[in-house]
C-alpha cells in the first residue's frame, strides 16, 4: 500500500491522519477523540510512517521534539555549568591554569580544572551537544514542513462534517436567512483581511497562513549561524592577534602578508575630572576614585609598496591616519584594530655620563635605546663605553647570576666597558637602576646616571573574520522567522451549510482569544450563533 | 534636574502602588454584574498610565542630566526593567482586559524599583567601553524584553495560585509557597537593608583577603558573618559572630543571611495574620480568573517577549561585543546566561507544541523562566561577576 485513498476522493500519501483535501479522518485511533489533534494539520510525517531501516530510526530519533527539547537542556544546563568557575581564558596568567584552580578555589577548582569545565564551551562533548542540536533542527523542519506544505495547498472549502464538529471552536444554528448571513459575515471578514474562498455555497476564511512557515525560517537562520560559526576554523578566515606597539614604532601588521604597517604616534589615556565634565558625576567620581574616560591611539596605517626584499627597508605609503578608541576600530580591507591594552611609562631610553669617580669630571653623555642598544658608544677624544652585555628585565637568578626576564625593559642593567685614554684596556661596569657594581675592584670611572626616557604601549587586537557576514545573514533570516512565526498568527473559519443549519468552526495555530474575537465580530447581525470553545467547556466540566 | 528625576521616580513610584489597589478593588467590588473590567480597573489602568508616563519622565531628564542613556549600572537597570514591565503590563492588559494581571505584575515591578533603588544611585560617567550608541539600543531592547517575559511569570502564577489544591500536601503547594516566600524575601531584604541606611550604620573592619592582602571593609548592616581575620575597627559596633575564610564574600552573605533573617520574620508575621498559606490566601483574588485565557496570556507573552528579547540580548549584544570587544561572543557569564535564557524559552515554546505541556507545566516554566532571567539580573551581576560587572557597581 503507497498510498491512501478517502471517501472525498483525494489520494492521500501513506500516514496521513486527515485526509488533505476533505480534513476526513483517516487514522482509526484518531476516530474518537472528541476533538481532532491538528498538529501538522494530521499529515503523513515521515518520522510517523517508516520505522525499519536504521536511517529511518535516526531520523525518527532526531525529528523528535521531545529529543529537541532534551538536546536544548542539556545545552543549558551545561552551558551553566561553565560559569560556576571563571573559564580559561579569562583567569589572570599568573600561574599554570591546574594551580590556579585549586589555589584560587580549593577542592572544588581542582575537580573543575580535572573535569575540564575550564574549557567547557570548546570540549568535545559540548560541540557534539551543539552540533546535534543543528541535526535536530535540519530534519525536524524536513519532516513537518513539506507535508504540511502539501496540506495546507490541498485543503478544500467544504471540510468534512466530522473535522468540523471536532475543531475545537465549533457551533451550529440556523440563521433566519442563510444567504444573506453568508454575504454579511464574508463582508465582515473581509475587511478584516480574511482571503475568501467558496466552494457549494461553502466559505473558508483564512489569513496568516504564512505564520506557519516561521518556525522553518528561523531554523534555516540558525542552521546558516552555526554553518557560520564552523567556518571559523578554516585556515585563513579568521585572524586574533594581538600587536603591542610603542609610541614612535612602527610595525608590520601581523597576517596582512607584510602588506600593510602600523605606526603609533601616541597613546591618550584620560580619567574625569570632577572640574572640567558634567558635575553630576562628581559624587560618582568622589566614590571611585578614578575613573577612565578615554584609551585611545593616534596611528597611522601605511601599505607597502612594491617588492621587498627580506631585510630591505620597505617603501611605505601612507593610508591614513586614526585615532583607534574603544568602540571605534580602524578598519582597513577586512581586518579591523581594537584598543585592547594599554602600558604606560614604559622605559625606552637612559643616558649616563661618563664621570670621573674623583674629581667628578664628565667626559660625554651617552643615550641608550634601550629596546636597541647599540654595541658602543664613541664619546670622541678616545672615551667610549662598549655595552658588553645588556639585560633588559634584569634579576639574578639562583646562582648568582645575572639573567634576564623577558626582552621587555622593565628593569634594565648593563655591563660596560669603559675606555679612556689613561684607561686603554677598559675597566667592567656593571650598572643597574640605583646600583653599580664593580666587579673588578675599584675603576676610576663611572657611566653616572643622567636620566630616563619614557614611552607609552599600545596594544591593539588584530582582527580579521570573514564569517561575519554568514552569522549576519542566519541571524536576520532567524529574526525574521521568528518574528513571522510569533507575531502573525494562521486562522482559518469555515462556514458550511449542513441540512439547513450553519455550521462554524475555527482553528488557529495560537492565540485563541483573537481568534474568537474576530468570529464573534464577523457573525455579529448575521443571526449565526457564536460557536462554542468546546476545549474550554470540556475543563470547566471537570473544575 | 537630577531631583527632579528622582522625583518622578517616587511619583511613579507612589502611583503603582495606588493602582495595584484599585486593581484588587475590581475583583472585591461586588457590584460587577457583567464581563469585563469595571470603574475601579479603569481608574487602575489610568494611575498606571500615569505612573508609567512619570517613570517615563524619570527616565528621559536623568538621560538629559547625565547625557547619555540611564542604562548603566544596577540601579538604572533594574529601574527599567520596573518601567518595561509596567509598560508591558498595559500593552498586554489592553489586549486582555483581566485586572488579575495588575494585582500580579504591579507589585513585582514595584519590588523591583525598591530593589534598584538598594544600590547607589548617583549618576555615573561611562567608562570607555560603555561609550557607544549601542549602549541604549542593546541595554534597552534586551530589558524590554525581558520584562515582557516576566508578565508571564504574573500570569504563570495567578494560573497557580488557582489551579493548586490548597487543601491537601503537595509538592505544587510547597513550591508555590517557595515562590512567595523568594517575593517575601526581596521585600525584606529592601525593608532590612533601607532601615539599616537610614540608621546610617556603618561598621569598618581590618581584614586578611584570599591573597594574604591586608584591606579594609565597610560593612552597613551589623555583621553577623566577619571578613577572614576581620578585626573591628569602628568603635562600638557589633561583633560578628562568625568568622569566614577568605575565599567567601564575608559582606555578601551577611547581607543574604539579614535578607533571610527579615524574610523569614515577616513571612512569618504575614501567616499569623493571615492564618493560611500566602498562596491560600491570594486565591479569593483569583476566583473569577478563567485558567485557559490566562494560559493564554502566559503564552502570548512568551511570543512576543522571546524575539524581543533575542534581538536586544543575543543579537545587539553580539554587534556591540563584536565593535567593543573584538569579537561578537566571548563566553562571558552574562553572555552564557542571556544564551541559557533563550534556549529555556525555546524549550518552552518547542513544549507548547506537545500535548499536556499546557496549563499547569506551563505555568511553572513560566516561573522558573523569571527566575533565570532574576538570576542573571542579580546573581551574575554580583557573585559571578565578569566583563559586565561594572554594572554591579
Amino acid at each position: 500500500m503507497k498510498e491512501v485513498k478517502c471517501d472525498c476522493g483525494h489520494v492521500n500519501p501513506i500516514g496521513t491522519i486527515l485526509c488533505e483535501s476533505c480534513g476526513k479522518v483517516l487514522e482509526e485511533k484518531e476516530k474518537d477523540n472528541k476533538l481532532l489533534d491538528m498538529r501538522y494539520e494530521g499529515s503523513a510525517r515521515r518520522s510517523q510512517t517508516y520505522n525499519k531501516t536504521i536511517i529511518d530510526k535516526i531520523w525518527n530519533f532526531f525529528s523528535s521534539v521531545k529529543v529537541g527539547v532534551w538536546l536544548i537542556v542539556i545545552t543549558l544546563i551545561a552551558s551553566a555549568v561553565g560559569t560556576i568557575l571563571p573559564q580559561e581564558m579569562y583567569i589572570p596568567p599568573i600561574m599554570p591554569a591546574a594551580e590556579y584552580y585549586e589555589d584560587q578555589y580549593g577542592w572544588i577548582g581542582k575537580l573543575y580544572y580535572d573535569l575540564g569545565f575550564h574549557n567547557l564551551y570548546s570540549s568535545w562533548w559540548y560541540l557534539i551537544l551543539i552540533a546535534s542540536i543543528g541535526i535536530s533542527l535540519v530534519i525536524c523542519s524536513l519532516d513537518r514542513v513539506v507535508p504540511l506544505y502539501r496540506a495546507l495547498n490541498k485543503q478544500k472549502v467544504s471540510r468534512h462534517e466530522s473535522y468540523l464538529q471536532r475543531q475545537r471552536v465549533f457551533g451550529a444554528s440556523q440563521p433566519e436567512d442563510t444567504d444573506k448571513a453568508f454575504t454579511m459575515a464574508k463582508e465582515k471578514l473581509k475587511s478584516k483581511k480574511y482571503s475568501i474562498r467558496e466552494e457549494n455555497g461553502n466559505i473558508l476564511a483564512e489569513k496568516g497562513r504564512f505564520s506557519r512557515w516561521g518556525p522553518y525560517v528561523n531554523h534555516v537562520g540558525l542552521i546558516i549561524f552555526l554553518i557560520g560559526g564552523m567556518l571559523r576554523f578554516v585556515p585563513g578566515m579568521y585572524v586574533d592577534k594581538i600587536l603591542w606597539i610603542r609610541e614612535g614604532e612602527t610595525k608590520v601588521i601581523p597576517e596582512t602578508n607584510g602588506e600593510y604597517y602600523l605606526k603609533n604616534d601616541s597613546f591618550i589615556l584620560e580619567m574625569y575630572d570632577k572640574e572640567k565634565d558634567n558635575e553630576v558625576f562628581g559624587e560618582a567620581i568622589d566614590k571611585a576614585g578614578m575613573v577612565a574616560k578615554n584609551y585611545q591611539s593616534n596611528v597611522t596605517l601605511y601599505k607597502k609598496q612594491g617588492d621587498t626584499v627580506a631585510g630591505e627597508e620597505a617603501d611605505l605609503k601612507k593610508v591614513k591616519d586614526y585615532e583607534v578608541k574603544v568602540n571605534k576600530p580602524l578598519k582597513f580591507e577586512n581586518f579591523a584594530l581594537y584598543q585592547v591594552d594599554y602600558k604606560l611609562n614604559e622605559l625606552n631610553k637612559m643616558s649616563f655620563a661618563l664621570t670621573n669617580k674623583k674629581t667628578g669630571e664628565e667626559y660625554g653623555d651617552l643615550t641608550v635605546d634601550l629596546n636597541r642598544p647599540q654595541d658602543e658608544y664613541d664619546l670622541g677624544n678616545g672615551y667610549k663605553a662598549e655595552v658588553v652585555s645588556y639585560f633588559p628585565d634584569f634579576e639574578f637568578d639562583e646562582n648568582g647570576e645575572p639573567v634576564t626576564k623577558s626582552r621587555i625593559p622593565n628593569n634594565p642593567a648593563f655591563v660596560f666597558k669603559m675606555f679612556t685614554p689613561d684607561k686603554p684596556d677598559g675597566e667592567i661596569s656593571f650598572v643597574a637602576i640605583r646600583q653599580t657594581i664593580e666587579p673588578f675592584g675599584d675603576n676610576e670611572y663611572k657611566l653616572a646616571f643622567k636620566g630616563i626616557d619614557t614611552k607609552n604601549v599600545s596594544a591593539l587586537t588584530v582582527r580579521k573574520d570573514l564569517t561575519l557576514w554568514i552569522i549576519a545573514l542566519g541571524g536576520v533570516i532567524f529574526m525574521i522567522g521568528v518574528a513571522q512565526g510569533s507575531y502573525w498568527n494562521h486562522r482559518r473559519i469555515w462556514l458550511r451549510r449542513v441540512n439547513g443549519e450553519v455550521w462554524v468552526a475555527g482553528h488557529t495555530n495560537k492565540n485563541w482569544h483573537g481568534l474568537k474575537s474576530e468570529i464573534e465580530a464577523a457573525l455579529d447581525g448575521t443571526g449565526i450563533l457564536m460557536p462554542e470553545d468546546q476545549l474550554q467547556n470540556q475543563s470547566e466540566k471537570k473544575s | 534636574m537630577v531631583t527632579i528625576s528622582s522625583n518622578l521616580l517616587y511619583t511613579a513610584f507612589i502611583l503603582y502602588l495606588i493602582a495595584t489597589v484599585f486593581f484588587a478593588g475590581s475583583i472585591k467590588d461586588k457590584n460587577r454584574t457583567k464581563q469585563g473590567p469595571n470603574r475601579w480597573a479603569s481608574i487602575g489602568l489610568w494611575i498606571s498610565i500615569i505612573g508609567f508616563a512619570a517613570h517615563l519622565g524619570y527616565f528621559i531628564t536623568r538621560w538629559i542630566a547625565a547625557g547619555h542613556a540611564p542604562v548603566s549600572n544596577l540601579f538604572e537597570f533594574t529601574t527599567f526593567f520596573g518601567m518595561s514591565l509596567v509598560g508591558a503590563f498595559i500593552v498586554i492588559y489592553l489586549i486582555y482586559k483581566t485586572p488579575i494581571l495588575g494585582v500580579f505584575t504591579l507589585p513585582v515591578a514595584l519590588l523591583m524599583i525598591a530593589y534598584a533603588s538598594m544600590f547607589p544611585r548617583e549618576v555615573s560617567p561611562l567608562i570607555p567601553a560603555l561609550q557607544s550608541d549601542w549602549l541604549h539600543i542593546h541595554v534597552t531592547t534586551a530589558a524590554v524584553g525581558q520584562a515582557i517575559l516576566a508578565v508571564s511569570f504574573a500570569a504563570g502564577l495567578i494560573y497557580l495560585v488557582k489551579s493548586v489544591d490548597q487543601t491537601k500536601q503537595s509538592k505544587q503547594r510547597f513550591w508555590l509557597e517557595a515562590v512567595m516566600f523568594g517575593l517575601v524575601c526581596t521585600l525584606g531584604f529592601i525593608i532590612i537593608s533601607s532601615s539599616f541606611s537610614a540608621s546610617g550604620y556603618k561598621a569598618e573592619f581590618n581584614w586578611i583577603d584570599k591573597n594574604g592582602q591586608e584591606d579594609v571593609l565597610e560593612y552597613h548592616m551589623p555583621a553577623l558573618t566577619g571578613p577572614h581575620e576581620g578585626k573591628l575597627i569602628t568603635k562600638g559596633k557589633f561583633e560578628p559572630l562568625a568568622e569566614m575564610p577568605a575565599i567567601i564574600n564575608a559582606k555578601k552573605l551577611n547581607t543574604v543571611l539579614w535578607s533571610l533573617a527579615s524574610g523569614v520574620l515577616l513571612y512569618l508575621a504575614l501567616r499569623l495574620v493571615l492564618r493560611k498559606r500566602v498562596g491560600a490566601a491570594l486565591q479569593p483574588l483569583v476566583k473569577n480568573i478563567n485558567l485557559d485565557l490566562v494560559d493564554e496570556i502566559a503564552y502570548r507573552s512568551v511570543l512576543i517577549g522571546f524575539p524581543v528579547f533575542t534581538l536586544g540580548a543575543l543579537i545587539f549584544a553580539m554587534i556591540w561585543a563584536q565593535i567593543a570587544w573584538t569579537r561578537f561572543w566571548g563566553w562571558d557569564p552574562k553572555e552564557v546566561w542571556a544564551l541559557i535564557t533563550f534556549l529555556f524559552y525555546a524549550a518552552y515554546l518547542h513544549l507548547r507544541l506537545s500535548k499536556g505541556w499546557h496549563g499547569e507545566k506551563s505555568a511553572w516554566l513560566a516561573v522558573i523562566g523569571f527566575i533565570i532571567i532574576m538570576f542573571n539580573l542579580v546573581a551574575v551581576n554580583l557573585v559571578i561577576a565578569g566583563l559586565h560587572s561594572y554594572a554591579g557597581s
